[in-house]
């Protein structure tokens, strides 16, 4: 059986898997569609919330862009579990206790405001709609990897199969679906990890491997720091990046986390509020098995990568165009460069291609010496390199298809997730809550429907021209929601004295200095070209613009507590609704809100 | 009267203890890994420092006993001061 094939079968058993459990757990009614039905056992809800969380970013760009620049990006591996503790600490049992289904419907009655219930929807489908962005590059790439086509037609496969799938039904079949989604993409990350891990350290934990000696008692991080700089490439594992925006990133990420609306509504989903305390410990469980391998996987495949492309050692030959269109070790080139996302050009003709940093001056003196005319690895997407990774590695033919479908459920599971949230803004806050209150539950369910298509065409137009990698788009994402909802929240839940007027006036003021911030660096709305400054060289000293998240939390944090102070206090009713909602009991099933 | 300060009670015991927890979480990711990674440096681990590890896989560890240690912690408060579920 060809590989084609192998893919072909994996993805569609796991497929076929995802929809029957959909199909068998179909949601009735709205309470059912949005929340469960609050049945949901806590280990149950955290390895469903890790599948809906883990996504694209996590799964098929992380590792990628951890393996390309070493401990700077650590931020990634912090920021997405660090927020979790957030989430325990400062958000979930308390929210659980207010007992609504939405994080809009808590912010309008905590600050007693039709508004600022409106500007929190706002905020969460900003803040969702960049996500979804992100997810759909990973869809692409992973639709065109398998598919064996261009990552733009994968891209537009992959919206058609995320829109019929998360139609299907509510958070009920979601839950259920999304465990067997976790199962499917734990397994297909951890085992070409074990295969890899054992092939270079012989420690069959890619977490400890990682920081094992391979076959010649040389550490593996030792190696591949020799390595890298040798080809003129910055040293694995030292900082080079700036602190303070090494700091605000990982910030960014973890308050982001904290104030994501399609992960704060699992914690939604739970019997009882000691349960959520509970679930966040669980989700966070599932989510370090990947995270604990990850950056073996990203250090790993950076040493294969350098070994492959010279065979001979660094000081040797460099691989020969021959020997990467004709060894079965090479093949996997080949398929990825019909993607489109990796490449490479013999400059100078010497039927060789030779892969080094040829900005570096020291590369560009032995470069002259031997007669090189630029590194001829000429495109390598990091979002690849995880699909790759197997295949890089000489696996068999059946780990490769288990990555594939590893990726996608990855990718479906947050992109389904997502559309729920965006789905449930509009229908049930927006258009029950404001515009059209008598709503029928089935219009109300049709409407989610309908917004869940236009936000996937919104999704796909922008993620053609997407504003980074996977993982840096999703960044942006985070920053979003950093500077707009978990300020809100927490202030709602720890301080009486933000009112009504304060509290909106502060996202708003968080989620436009963001926004700004990010247009003027990555284009307006996303469109090429239309940036002013680059994160290369960004218009606050070393503050890029996926860092901006943190700033924009304490903008928020400020302005609302100035604006409360200056104007009319909090009503004793809503200082009782605070006390009620700081502790546990007669904390009931939810109910819905209107 | 006596409910009411017992809440009180209750919630201030629980503010100390996330200022605590979050003191030990801001300590291992943004001290250890990233700001106070250079005083690490002498501390080798596997080919590289202590602070890498910290960055890249003590801190995610450190999270985790973080979480279920508030959670096991705050329900017993719960219970100590009834207002735990019932």
């Amino acid at each position: 059986m060809d590989q084609f094939t192998l893919n072909l079968l994996f993805v569609g058993a796991s497929f076929a898997l995802y929809i029957g459990i959909a199909v068998w757990a179909r949601a009735g009614s709205t309470s059912e569609f949005y929340a469960a039905g609050r049945g949901v056992h806590p280990v149950t809800n955290g390895m469903a919330t890790a599948a809906d969380w883990m996504s694209a970013a996590s799964f098929i760009s992380m590792a990628g862009l951890i393996a390309f620049t070493g401990y700077d990006n650590s931020s990634f591996l912090m920021g997405w579990t660090g927020g979790y503790v957030l989430l325990a600490l400062l958000l979930a049992p308390y929210l659980r206790k207010f007992g609504k289904f939405t994080v809009s419907e808590f912010i309008g009655e905590r600050f007693y405001s039709k508004t600022a219930r409106m500007v929190a929807v706002i905020c969460l489908l900003v803040a969702s709609i960049t996500y979804v962005i992100g997810q759909m590059q990973g869809v692409g790439i992973a639709f065109g990897r398998f598919l064996e086509i261009d990552a733009f037609w994968g891209l537009l496969i992959g919206a058609c199969v995320v829109f019929a799938y998360a139609v299907f039904g509510g958070m009920k079949g979601v839950t259920y679906t999304q465990v067997a989604q976790y199962c499917v993409l734990i397994t297909a990350y951890t085992i070409p990890a074990v295969f890899i891990s054992l092939q270079l350290t012989g420690n069959p934990i890619p977490a400890l491997g990682l920081f094992g000696a391979t076959e010649s008692g040389e550490p593996l991080l030792a190696k591949l720091n020799q390595i890298v700089t040798d080809l003129g490439f910055a040293e694995y594992t030292a900082a080079h990046g700036s602190t303070i925006n090494m700091v605000l990133f990982t910030l960014s990420l973890m308050i982001g986390t904290a104030g994501l609306p399609h992960v704060i509504m699992r914690f939604f989903t739970v019997p009882r509020v000691s349960d959520a305390r509970w679930s966040a410990g669980w989700t966070l469980v599932f989510i370090a098995l990947l995270y604990l391998t990850a950056p073996a996987v990203g250090a790993m495949a950076r040493l294969n990568i350098s070994e492959l492309m010279w065979p001979n050692g660094t000081s040797g030959e460099a691989v020969s165009l021959e020997q990467i269109e004709s060894d079965p070790d090479y093949a996997w080139m080949a398929t990825w460069q019909k993607t489109g996302l990796l490449g490479w050009e013999d400059k100078n003709g010497d039927g060789k291609i030779q892969y080094y940093n040829d900005a570096n001056e020291d590369l560009q003196a032995k470069a002259a010496e031997n007669g090189w005319e630029g590194n001829e690895l000429t495109n390598f997407n990091r979002d690849i390199l995880v699909l790759a990774n197997p295949e890089i590695a000489s696996l068999p033919g059946w780990v490769i298809g288990l990555v594939a479908a590893g990726g996608l459920a990855a990718a479906l599971s947050t992109a389904a997730g997502l559309l729920l949230a965006i789905s449930s803004a509009v229908s049930h806050d927006l258009l029950k809550g404001q515009l059209t209150p008598n709503m029928s539950e089935k219009s109300e369910l049709m409407a989610a429907r309908i917004s869940m298509a236009v936000a996937i065409v919104v999704a796909v137009t922008l993620g053609l021209n997407p504003p980074g990698f996977a993982a840096q788009t999703v960044a942006l994402a985070f920053g979003l929601a950093a500077a707009s909802i978990f300020p809100a929240l927490m202030m709602g839940i720890f301080s009486t004295r933000i009112n009504n007027v304060g509290a909106v006036a502060g996202m708003l003021a968080g989620l436009a200095v963001t926004l700004l911030y990010i247009f003027l660096h990555k284009g307006w709305f996303f469109i090429p070209d239309t940036n002013s400054f680059t994160d290369a060289d960004p218009l606050l000293g070393p503050v890029k613009s996926t860092s901006f998240g943190a700033i924009g939390a304490m903008v928020n944090f400020a302005v609302a507590f100035i604006v409360s102070g200056m104007t009319r206090e909090t009503p004793q009713e809503i200082k009782d609704l605070v006390q009620s909602v700081r502790v546990p009991r007669g904390a009931g099933t939810a109910v819905e809100g209107h | 009267m006596s409910q009411d300060t017992d809440k009180n009670a209750y919630w201030s015991a629980n503010v100390r203890l996330i200022l605590i927890s979050l003191a030990i979480w801001a300590l291992v990711s943004f001290g250890f890994g990233i700001i106070l990674r250079p005083l690490l440096s002498g501390i080798a681990v596997g080919g590289t420092d202590l602070g890498f590890w910290f960055a890249q896989q003590g801190s995610i560890i450190i999270f985790l006993i973080l979480i279920f240690f508030y959670a096991w912690r705050m329900n017993k408060l719960d219970r100590e001061h009834g207002v735990d579920e019932e």
